[in-house]
C-alpha cells in the first residue's frame, strides 16, 4: 500500500511510546479499589483459622457482636445455605475429584488461613477489633503436608468425603497420541545400548507467593437487585460469570469492575472467597461494603504457585542426541481447587520437550491435595516448571557427556529452516530462530571470556568461583485456541473481544476484554489502533475492566492480551474501515470498489479525491447524507479466536559468582535475547522482560513459602517471605531478535511470562556449574547462602571437573576433556 | 476511645483534626484527608509503598502515628507536582518506564526524591541501596534505577532523559 497522505506521521508500531497510564500513577490519582468510599459503607474483617486441619467445635461471637461499631457477625454456618461452592473451571479428567469449596468454612477447616467468620463494622479498624474477640475452639485433625506421604495408602485424608488425596492423574503419551514414539521403548533401548545413556533426576519446584504489591480489595454496592462489584482482579468478566453461577443470580444483574489493579501475576485470577463473602454481607446489610486484605492475609490465603516434585528421565545417544523424555510429576493442589488449579501442571505438559527434537515423550502428573492454601496460576503457570526441568536436564546431560552445554542444545534444537515444526506433543511451532537469538546472546555475554575466567578461577581454586548457566527456552502462550481448550476439558474458550466506537469528533473509543493490571494496554493498544485507522495516538481511548462497558471478554493472563486481545482490535478496526467505505464512496461520489484506505484517508483510486476517517465519522453521526440500505454507523466489534498458540523463545545466559567461604550467590552478569516476534512498543516489552526476570531469579535465589509441621505458613509476612529489593537485583542486559509469528496479522508473540519462564534454570544452571568441582550436580531452590555453604562442606575440590570449552576451543583448560565445541554460527544458519 | 487534636500541613494545606492515638499516619492521610495516592502494601513496614515526606525527610507513613505529626509538614505524592508541572523525578519515572502497575510508585518516587536530596549524583549501587526499603514486584528495578539516574542528571544538567544500556 502506498501512503495517500504523508502528513499522518510515522507509524506507531515499533515506537517506544511513553505510557498513557503513567499520568495518574505518578501523581497519586490512581483508582485502586481500596480508595473507593461510598456513603454508608461498611467494612469487613475476616476471622481466619489458625489450624490447618480440624473441626470447629464452637464459635463464640457474643463479644464481637457488641464490640463498638459492629453491624453484624456471620459464621460459616450462618452463610452456608446461600454461599454456594467456589468453582474450578478445569476438570482435567472426567473422574477428577472436586471437593466443595465454601467461601466461609462451616464445621471443618482444611488450611491455616481459611475464613471461619466475617465481621461487618462501621470502620475497618472496628471490624478488626471485633474479629479479635471471636473465640473459636478447634478439634485438631491430622495434617497432610507432604505430597509423597499424601498419596500413600493409610494417610489421613484432606477431604474425607473424596476417599483419596489424589485429585487427578493426567497423562500425555506421544506413542499413544501418534505424535511420537513410545518413551518406555526409547529408554529401554538406551539402557541396552552401550552407545547411549539414561539419566534420571528429581527436581523440587518450591511453593511461591505471587506477591502482587496491591493487596486484594473488593467493594460491593447492592442497589435493589443489581450488584456493582469493584475488585482488584485480573478477570472481571470471568468473575462476573462465576459469581452469577455460584450465587444463582442473574449475570445481567451484576456489574463487575476492575479499576486500576496493582499487579496480578496470576495471583488475581479467581473468584475469591473474600469476593463472595463481601457480596453476601452487602446483600444482607443492603448497603455498600468493602473488604481489603492485609498483606499477611494475602500471603496466607491468596493462592500460591508452583509446588511440584518433578522426576525426569532422559535417554540420549552418547553423541548427544536426545532419544526420549519421560516426566513424572506430583503437583500440590493445596486444600482446594481454584479457577485453574488442576490445569496448571498441564499447561506445562506440552513444553518439557521445549525447543528440542525429542522423538518420544511421556508426561504423567498426579495432582495431590494437602492441608495448605491452594495453588493456582503464577506467572508462567506450568511452563516455568517444564522449562526448568528440561534445561536442567540438558546441562546435566552435557556434563555427563563432557560436552559444552550450548553445543549439546544446538545439536538437539529445531533449526530455523525447519519451521513450522510439529513437536512431539503435536503443537505446531509457527516460527523461531534459536540460532540467531543464541548467537546474539553469546556475543553480548562474552561466553568465551567468561568460560576462560571460570577455568582460571578453578585452576587457582579461587574463593570466588564462577558458574555459567544457560537456558534456551520456548513457551506456548497467548491462551488460547478455544477448540484446544475444549479438547483439554477447560470450561471456557480463549477468544477475545473488542469494539471500536468512532465518535463524531473523530476521537476513537476502543473497548477490549483484556483488562490490564500494569502491562500498559492503554498505550500499546492505542498504538495498534492509531496505525490501523490512521488516527493520532492521542485520539485513541482504551476502555477496559468494566463489564458494563465491555460486556464480553476473557481477561488477562497467559500472555494473551496482545496476541489475542490485540488481534481482536485489529479485526474490529478492519470492520470499521469496511463499514466506512460505502459512506466514504457516497461522500466522494465514487464507486465503493474504487475506494482505497490508507493512513486514515479514504480516496478514490487514481485521483486526489479523498476524505478522512474523521470526516466519515462526523458525516455518519450527522447521518444527513449516506447510502440507502445501510445503517448510519461505522462502529464495529470483533471476537477473535486464535488458531494457534504463540511461541516466543530466547536464550538466557547467566554468570554467578559464589563466595565459597560464605555460600553467597551473586549474579555477575545476566544476558537475555528474547524473540517475541515483532514488537509494538520496545520500551514496554523490555519492561515486561525485566519484571519477568526478577520473578524467575527470585525463585532461584530467594523465595519459598514454608510451612511448619502443623501446617502453619511460617513465611506469612514480607519479613519472612523475602522479595528481592533493588539492591539484590542484578543489571540485566536485554536484547531482542524478531522472528515474526506467522499465526497472526501483526507477527507478534506474547511477552508477559517469558522472563520468568526462562530465567530460573539459567540461574540454577550457573550455580550448579560453579559448584561442579565439588562433584555437585544439583542443588535445591532457593539457593540460599546457607544451602550452598552446606552443599560444599566436607567435599573435595577437583578443578578438572566441569564444562570448560569455548567456542573456538583455543582456551580449553582441561586437556583430555574431548568435548565438541559450541559452534555459534553468527549467521543464524543451521549447522 | 479518646482522641487527640493534631494540626498538620499536608501538601500545603493546613488541617486540624481529632484522631485516635492509635491511628497511623497512612490511615489518617487516606481515610481522613482522602490522600489516596499514598497506599498500603504490607503490615510489617517492609514495602515502602506508603512513603511520604515528613518535614522534608522520607518516612514510611505506616510506621508513624498521626499524633506524632502534630505541628509538622507532610508532603505526599499528590503534593509533589508544583503548578501543574511534574517533579523531575515523576517526569523521569514516566520517561524511563520506571513503573508498571504503579502501586509501588508513589513510595518509590518519594523515596527517590529524598535520596537525591542527600546524594544528587548517586551511582547505580547507591540508588539500589537507597531504595532497598521499597519493594516493587513489576519492574525488576532496572528502569527505576534508570529513572533516578535520569532525574539526577536532569537536576544537574537540566537535561531530559538519560540514555543507558538496554
Ligand atoms: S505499607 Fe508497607 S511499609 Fe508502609
Ligand atoms: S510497578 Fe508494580 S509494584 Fe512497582
Amino acid at each position: 500500500m502506498t501512503a495517500v497522505d504523508e502528513t499522518t506521521g510515522a507509524k506507531e508500531f515499533g515506537q517506544s511510546r511513553r505510557r498513557k497510564e503513567d499520568a495518574r500513577l505518578i501523581t497519586g490519582r490512581t483508582k485502586w479499589t481500596d480508595n473507593i468510599v461510598l456513603p454508608g459503607m461498611a467494612h469487613l474483617a475476616m476471622v481466619r483459622s489458625p489450624v490447618a486441619s480440624g473441626t470447629i467445635a464452637s464459635i463464640d461471637v457474643a463479644d464481637a457482636k457488641t464490640s463498638p461499631g459492629v453491624l453484624g457477625v456471620w459464621t460459616g454456618a450462618d452463610l452456608d445455605a446461600e454461599q454456594g461452592d467456589l468453582p474450578c473451571a478445569w476438570a482435567v479428567t472426567p473422574d477428577m475429584k472436586h471437593p466443595r469449596r465454601p467461601a466461609v468454612a462451616a464445621g471443618r477447616v482444611k488450611f491455616a488461613g481459611e475464613i471461619v467468620a466475617v465481621i461487618a463494622a462501621r470502620s475497618a479498624a472496628e471490624a478488626r477489633d471485633a474479629a479479635d474477640k471471636v473465640i473459636v475452639d478447634y478439634d485438631d485433625l491430622p495434617v497432610v503436608l507432604d505430597m509423597n506421604e499424601a498419596i500413600k495408602e493409610g494417610t489421613p485424608l484432606v477431604h474425607e468425603e473424596l476417599g483419596t488425596n489424589v485429585n487427578a492423574t493426567w497423562i500425555f503419551d506421544s506413542g499413544e497420541a501418534g505424535t511420537g514414539g513410545n518413551v518406555d521403548e526409547a529408554i529401554a533401548a538406551a539402557h541396552a545400548d552401550p552407545d547411549s545413556l539414561v539419566i534420571e533426576r528429581t527436581f523440587r519446584q518450591q511453593r511461591l507467593v505471587p506477591a502482587f504489591m496491591e493487596p486484594r480489595s473488593t467493594v460491593v454496592d447492592p442497589t435493589g437487585e443489581q450488584l456493582t462489584v469493584w475488585s482488584a482482579t485480573q478477570v472481571p468478566h470471568i468473575a462476573r460469570f462465576l459469581l452469577a453461577v455460584v450465587l444463582g443470580i442473574s449475570e445481567s444483574k451484576v456489574r463487575f469492575i476492575a479499576p486500576d489493579v496493582g499487579g496480578g501475576f496470576g495471583g488475581k485470577i479467581h473468584l475469591s472467597p473474600e469476593e463472595v463473602a463481601t457480596v453476601l454481607i452487602a446483600r444482607k446489610l443492603g448497603k455498600p461494603v468493602k473488604y481489603t486484605e492485609t498483606r499477611s492475609e494475602s500471603i496466607q490465603s491468596a493462592h500460591h504457585g508452583r509446588d511440584q516434585i518433578q522426576k525426569i528421565t532422559l535417554s540420549a545417544k552418547k553423541d548427544g542426541t536426545v532419544t526420549g523424555l519421560k516426566v513424572d510429576l506430583l503437583a500440590d493442589m493445596g486444600a482446594y481447587l481454584g479457577l485453574v488449579t488442576p490445569g496448571v501442571p498441564i499447561l506445562g505438559a506440552f513444553m518439557y520437550n521445549a525447543i528440542y527434537k525429542i522423538p518420544a515423550y511421556q508426561f504423567k502428573c498426579v495432582n495431590v491435595f494437602t492441608n495448605k492454601v491452594l495453588t493456582d496460576a503464577y506467572r508462567g503457570a506450568g511452563r516455568p516448571e517444564a522449562t526448568y526441568a528440561i534445561e536442567r536436564m540438558m546441562d546435566t546431560l552435557a556434563n555427563e557427556l563432557g560436552v559444552d552445554p550450548l553445543a549439546l542444545r544446538e545439536k538437539n534444537w529445531i533449526k530455523h529452516e525447519e519451521f513450522p515444526f510439529t513437536s512431539v506433543c503435536g503443537l505446531t511451532y509457527d516460527s523461531g530462530n534459536y540460532e540467531a537469538a543464541t548467537s546474539r546472546a553469546v556475543e553480548l555475554f562474552d561466553y568465551e571470556g567468561l568460560r576462560r575466567e571460570q577455568a582460571e578461577r578453578r585452576a587457582r581454586k579461587d574463593p570466588i568461583q564462577l558458574g555459567i548457566g544457560i537456558s534456551t527456552f520456548t513457551e506456548m502462550c497467548g491462551l488460547a485456541p478455544s477448540r484446544v481448550l475444549g479438547s483439554l476439558n477447560y470450561g471456557a474458550g480463549g477468544w477475545e473481544y473488542s469494539a471500536i466506537r468512532m465518535l463524531p469528533t473523530g476521537k476513537v473509543e476502543v473497548l477490549t476484554g483484556a483488562s490490564a493490571h500494569g502491562q500498559g494496554h492503554e498505550t500499546a493498544f492505542s498504538q495498534i489502533v492509531a496505525d490501523q485507522l490512521g488516527v493520532p495516538f492521542e485520539d485513541v481511548e482504551i476502555l477496559h475492566g468494566d463489564t458494563q462497558i465491555t460486556h464480553k471478554g476473557l481477561d488477562t493472563y497467559g500472555s494473551r492480551s496482545l496476541v489475542v486481545g490485540g488481534i481482536a482490535i485489529v479485526k474490529a478496526a478492519e470492520k470499521v474501515i469496511e463499514k466506512a467505505k460505502p459512506i466514504a464512496a457516497h461522500l466522494l461520489e465514487a464507486n465503493v470498489a474504487d475506494i482505497e484506505f490508507d493512513s486514515g484517508k479514504f480516496s478514490v483510486a487514481g485521483t486526489d479525491k479523498g476524505v478522512t476517517i474523521q470526516e466519515v465519522a462526523l458525516a455518519t453521526f450527522a447521518a444527513h447524507n449516506y447510502p440507502e440500505g445501510i445503517e448510519p454507523s461505522i462502529d464495529a466489534d470483533a471476537t477473535f479466536d486464535p488458531e494457534n498458540f504463540s511461541y516466543p523463545h530466547g536464550t538466557h545466559l547467566c554468570a554467578t559468582e559464589i563466595d565459597t567461604e560464605t555460600g553467597k550467590v551473586t549474579i555477575r552478569k545476566y544476558v537475555c535475547v528474547d524473540d517475541i516476534g515483532t514488537v509494538v512498543n520496545p520500551l514496554i516489552a523490555e519492561g515486561q522482560v525485566h519484571g519477568g526476570l526478577a520473578q524467575g531469579i527470585a525463585q532461584a535465589l530467594w523465595e519459598e513459602a514454608r510451612h511448619d509441621e502443623s501446617g502453619t505458613l511460617t513465611t506469612a509476612t514480607f519479613v519472612d517471605y523475602t522479595l528481592p529489593t533493588a539492591a539484590d537485583m542484578p543489571f540485566f542486559t536485554t536484547d531482542m531478535t524478531e522472528t515474526a509469528s506467522t499465526s497472526n496479522p501483526l507477527g507478534v508473540k506474547g511477552v508477559g511470562e517469558a522472563g520468568t519462564i526462562a530465567s530460573t534454570p539459567a540461574v540454577i544452571n550457573a550455580v550448579v556449574d560453579a559448584l561442579r568441582p565439588w562433584g555437585i550436580d544439583d542443588i535445591q531452590m532457593p539457593t540460599t547462602a546457607q544451602r550452598v555453604w552446606k552443599a560444599i562442606q566436607g567435599k573435595e575440590f577437583d578443578a578438572s571437573v566441569g564444562a570448560k570449552d569455548t567456542r573456538d576451543g583455543s582456551h580449553e583448560a582441561a586437556p583430555g576433556n574431548g568435548a565438541p565445541l559450541w559452534s555459534g554460527n553468527e549467521s543464524g544458519g543451521a549447522q | 476511645m479518646g482522641t487527640r487534636r493534631i494540626s498538620v500541613t499536608v501538601d500545603g494545606v493546613a488541617y486540624s483534626d481529632d484522631v485516635e492515638p492509635r491511628t497511623l499516619l497512612v490511615h489518617y492521610l487516606r481515610e481522613r484527608l482522602g490522600k489516596t495516592g499514598t497506599v498500603v502494601g504490607c503490615d510489617t513496614s517492609n514495602c515502602g509503598a506508603c512513603t511520604v515526606h515528613l518535614d522534608g525527610r522520607s518516612v514510611k507513613s505506616c510506621s508513624v502515628l498521626a499524633v506524632q505529626v502534630d505541628g509538622s509538614d507532610v508532603t505526599t505524592i499528590e503534593g509533589l507536582a508544583q503548578n501543574g508541572e511534574l517533579h523531575p523525578v515523576q517526569q523521569a519515572f514516566h520517561e524511563n518506564h520506571g513503573l508498571q502497575c504503579g502501586y509501588c510508585t508513589p513510595g518509590m518516587i518519594m523515596q527517590s526524591v529524598d535520596l537525591l536530596k542527600d546524594n544528587p549524583d548517586p551511582s547505580d549501587e547507591e540508588i539500589r541501596e537507597g531504595l532497598e526499603g521499597n519493594l516493587c514486584r513489576c519492574t525488576g528495578y532496572q528502569n527505576i534505577v534508570k529513572s533516578v539516574k535520569a532525574a539526577a542528571k536532569a537536576g544537574s544538567v537540566s537535561a531530559g532523559v538519560a540514555g543507558g544500556a538496554a
